[in-house]
């Protein structure tokens, strides 16, 4: 069965301390539900949500508490049951720090749940049907980008799928939600993944593992062996980050490289996580909408680090506390892994969908300051996209966003690599994010200028237009007018003709009148009646209806 | 509760550039002990003015800069440059020709342009060309190995007190190997006529044979510890070899063997120590290689052809000017590129 497979590599990368163990020591447990749960409308990359209940509204869990608004959206569903005690501006788990509109829920500890619907045979339904419960079900890729799922496994009329890759890397340094789910529940992963492969109509699978797993690798072994699943292939693949990374994942296990503007599917493949692969078997075996999720719990500053399935919306505050509280000497608090996770200034902000760790780390509080670039080319040497991230910093640092697109910005993942690296010290993902985000505010500013231009032109145009119409209508009219002048002086010889014509009838007339009548020679007598009865007639009709 | 604003990566390898400059420089070690057993005190005393110029000007110019001077002093860079500087030039250079190019290079080549990460060109190579132009009759006074002058007699001459040492300065100095090369030939002398001179050894010039295989392997250690790219030091040599090597093929009584060449003058030193300064160097691996074989060639030409004793400064500046382009011309295939 275990045929050797052929592993591809990429370009740079770093060999990281995996600090793994530490949170992996206990089951991930019973799901824990505070007294109050915080739902941003917005978990998913698109639209946010609009709300469905109203302040005041008991929900039941499972009920949807806001809908999907517009094609990339999916709804959001109460964790629990309780009632909607306000939907107002709250913090919110993002890089910006600022608020959005939150859904508070305060929960009445009865845990009551809406009636569920679960699919006993998901292979009769079609593909897009089967998409649109995995929609329904609020599911997003829950590797980090939060991306609908439902979208991802829509490959459109054209494409064909030739492979479905499962990210089971977890490449990041603490991170190991991942690798507990598989180790506790490899079955429901397995067939979530089969449910996704009937929506892709994808005949083959490849789960990709970070060999620093080997309990995770051998559940999920042994439960492939178990269902007797022949469409599903377990590979190993080293330890490097950022293997994880989803274009580098596809790399590694097919050799293939998405096209550096385009997408996976466009060579055939898909890529989706393990965490999600299992929440939408929930969806669709057990009818469960993805309103808990695997957190990990970690870094020096927790005390109880831990895998813990925690209810989306949870505030983390209470949670750690739940757990056990923060070390002495904690200060720093990371949402996501230590290479990509972003730092939060508080803990009262919720979980959301995309939560995956929730690190908090006791730093010495002076960092060396970044010192100037030498371009020693370390930088270049460990990136993954295989750019020259030296030369990228020092366009940032210019900030001249033209020729920053001349060395590829945009192929950057962010994954941090050059800034493990830099000798300088210099917070070098944070130059590319601040030129992209430039870039893309200049764009937005142009294509609005754009817009306005070509509004302006096209009412520039539409005036003249209007002007050359009526101008064209005047000259018409003129034209007509002197037509007609023109007409009466040349045809007077048609009037004549019209007038002798005419006369010619009047002739006429008159010899008829002159004809013989029988009133000529009327008697006395006869003339008298007839002038009796004129008389009468014109009486008559002057007063008719007497 | 609050938490410390960081920004990812959150994690750190801890490299910082004064280790690797601090690296750079115990790298040179081997050599400037080999140098310090053929020729004496003499380029300790030149590295010792050399470092001592260059702290004194780098402070001056960060504080007339308002740049925080305890961090930049502490980066050993200018030491660097100064060290460099002082193993490029004439064993005997007096005293104040050190000092002009030391202030050259630190406060012009450096400093003007920005400081540490913003000079185009390398600093210990324009203060050395500044004084190769300035002042050539100094830039030929060589010492000649095993003259056992003691410390003294080695300070007094290159503060230009000869009559202390009690022979004349001629007869302990000569030109370099490569210079006395182009000198014979101009003489219409042979190769073989112009080896047979004292002034070489086995393979190289005399002594400078031992100095530039102490620089080779400090810098092959550079290469191991990852600290430079083994593309600059191997394509610059290689471009010497194959030049070097085609026309002794086609000529051996008019032009030296590859192995004088890589073994006289600086160019080990060259090779691994100056043309590799990565703020001037070409940066993309593709870039490096043709920058450095650059850098082979015009020192070739220069050395053979050029009126300057020795090119390879004249190859590293000019070769610094095509960096930019260079570098956007060879940048790497991005990761999912297509087509190009």
């Amino acid at each position: 069965m275990t045929m050797p497979y052929k592993l591809w590599s990429f370009h740079g990368g770093l060999h990281l301390p995996g600090h793994k163990d530490i949170s992996t020591q206990q089951p991930s447990g019973a799901v824990f539900i505070p007294r109050r749960l915080v739902l941003p409308l917005q978990q998913h990359i698109g639209e946010p949500a609009e709300p469905a209940v109203k302040i005041g509204e008991r929900v039941l869990g499972g009920q949807i508490i806001a809908y999907a608004n517009g094609y990339v959206s999916v709804p959001l569903h109460a964790p629990t049951s309780g009632t909607i005690s306000d939907i107002s501006e709250q913090k919110a788990p993002h890089p910006s720090n600022l608020k959005t509109r939150c859904i508070i829920l305060e929960t009445d500890g009865k845990d009551e749940w809406c009636e569920l619907e679960p699919i006993s045979n998901y292979q009769k339904l079609d593909p897009s049907a089967l998409r649109n419960r995995i929609r329904d079900a609020g599911i997003v890729g829950l590797g980090g980008a939060g991306f609908p799922s439902f979208i991802k496994l829509n490959p459109g009329s054209r494409t064909v799928v030739d492979q479905l890759v499962i990210n089971a890397a977890e490449c990041e340094p603490y991170i190991s939600c991942d690798d507990q789910l598989m180790r506790e529940q490899p079955g429901e992963i397995l067939q979530g993944i089969q449910i996704m492969q009937h929506a892709l109509q994808a005949r083959l699978c490849i789960i990709g593992i970070e060999d620093n797993k080997p309990e995770a690798y051998k559940a999920l072994q042994q439960a492939i062996s178990e269902l007797n699943i022949d469409t599903i292939q377990l590979i190993r693949i080293p330890t490097i980050y950022p293997t994880g990374g989803e274009k580098q994942l596809i790399k590694v296990l097919t050799g293939k490289e998405s096209p550096s503007n385009g997408l996976p599917l466009d060579i055939g493949v898909v890529c989706h996580n393990v965490a999600t692969a299992a929440s939408i078997y929930a969806a669709i075996n057990l009818g469960k909408p993805l309103v808990s999720r695997l957190v990990t719990l970690t870094g020096d500053g927790i005390k109880n680090p831990r895998n813990h399935q925690v209810l989306i919306g949870t505030p983390i505050d209470e949670w750690i506390k739940h757990n056990g509280g923060y070390e002495p000497g904690v200060n720093q608090l990371i949402m996501g892994g230590p290479m990509m996770g972003f730092n939060l200034e508080t803990d009262q902000v919720p979980i959301i969908k995309t939560s995956n760790c929730i690190l908090a780390l006791c730093e010495p509080e002076t960092h060396p300051p970044a010192v100037p670039c030498i371009r020693c080319g370390a930088c270049m040497d460990v990136c993954p996209a295989n750019l020259l991230p030296q030369q990228l910093y020092w366009q940032a640092f210019a900030s001249d966003f033209d020729k920053i697109q001349d060395y590829n910005l945009f192929d950057c993942i962010e994954c941090g690599c050059c800034s493990y690296v830099c000798p300088s010290q210099i917070p070098l993902v944070q130059y590319y994010r601040f030129a992209k985000t430039e870039i893309w505010a200049m764009e937005r500013d142009k294509r609005k200028s754009d817009q306005a231009r070509q509004r302006h032109e096209f009412r520039l145009e539409r005036l003249e237009k209007e002007k050359q119409e009526r101008a064209e209508r005047m000259r018409k009219k003129k034209a007509a007018l002197n037509a007609n002048k023109s007409a009466s002086s040349k045809d007077d010889s048609k009037k004549q003709a019209i007038e002798a014509a005419l006369a010619r009838v009047r002739d006429k007339k008159k010899q008829a009148n002159t004809e013989i009548r029988n009133t000529d020679n009327l008697t006395a007598d006869q003339q008298k009646k007839i002038d009796e009865i004129e008389f009468r007639r014109q009486q008559n009709s002057e007063n008719p209806k007497t | 509760m609050k938490f410390t604003k960081v920004t990812s990566a959150n994690l750190h390898n801890n490299a910082n550039v004064t280790r690797v400059m601090r690296e750079v420089l115990f790298a040179l070690i081997p050599g400037i002990v080999l140098y310090v057993y053929f020729f004496g005190w003499s380029i300790m005393i030149n590295i010792s003015l050399a470092t001592l110029t260059a702290l004194c000007a780098e402070t001056i110019m960060l504080m007339l800069r308002k740049r925080p001077i305890v961090p930049f002093l502490s980066d050993y860079s200018a030491i660097l440059t100064a060290v460099l500087l002082a193993l490029a030039l004439p064993t005997l250079a007096p005293w104040w020709l050190i000092v002009i190019a030391t202030l050259f290079a630190i406060v012009i080549a450096k400093h003007l342009y920005g400081g540490l990460g913003y000079n185009p060109f390398n600093p210990a190579m324009v203060g050395y060309v500044v004084v190769m132009i300035s002042f050539p009759q100094y830039m030929t006074q060589w010492l000649l190995p095993d003259q056992n002058l003691s410390l003294m007699q080695t300070i007094a001459l290159h503060f230009q007190q000869a009559s202390y040492i009690g022979l004349p300065v001629d007869s302990i100095t000569s030109a370099t190997p490569i210079d006395s090369i182009k000198t014979g030939l101009s003489l219409d002398k042979t190769i073989a006529d112009i080896r047979s001179a004292p002034i070489f050894g086995e393979i190289g010039g005399l002594g400078w044979e031992w100095i530039g295989g102490g620089f080779l392997v400090g810098g092959l250690w550079l290469i191991f510890r990852k600290l430079i790219g083994w593309q600059i030091p191997v394509s610059m040599l290689g471009s010497i070899i194959v030049i070097a090597g085609l026309f002794n093929l086609f000529d051996p009584a008019h032009y030296a063997d590859p192995l004088i060449h890589i073994f006289s003058g600086g160019t080990l030193l060259a090779a691994f120590f100056i043309a590799t300064d990565p703020v001037t160097a070409s940066t993309t691996p593709k870039g490096r290689i043709i920058y450095a074989a650059g850098i082979g060639l015009f020192t070739y030409i220069i050395r053979n052809w050029g009126g300057y004793p020795d090119g390879i400064a004249f190859a590293v500046l000019l070769m610094n000017m095509a960096v930019p382009t260079i570098d956007y011309y060879t940048q790497p295939r991005v990761f999912g590129a297509t087509g190009k």
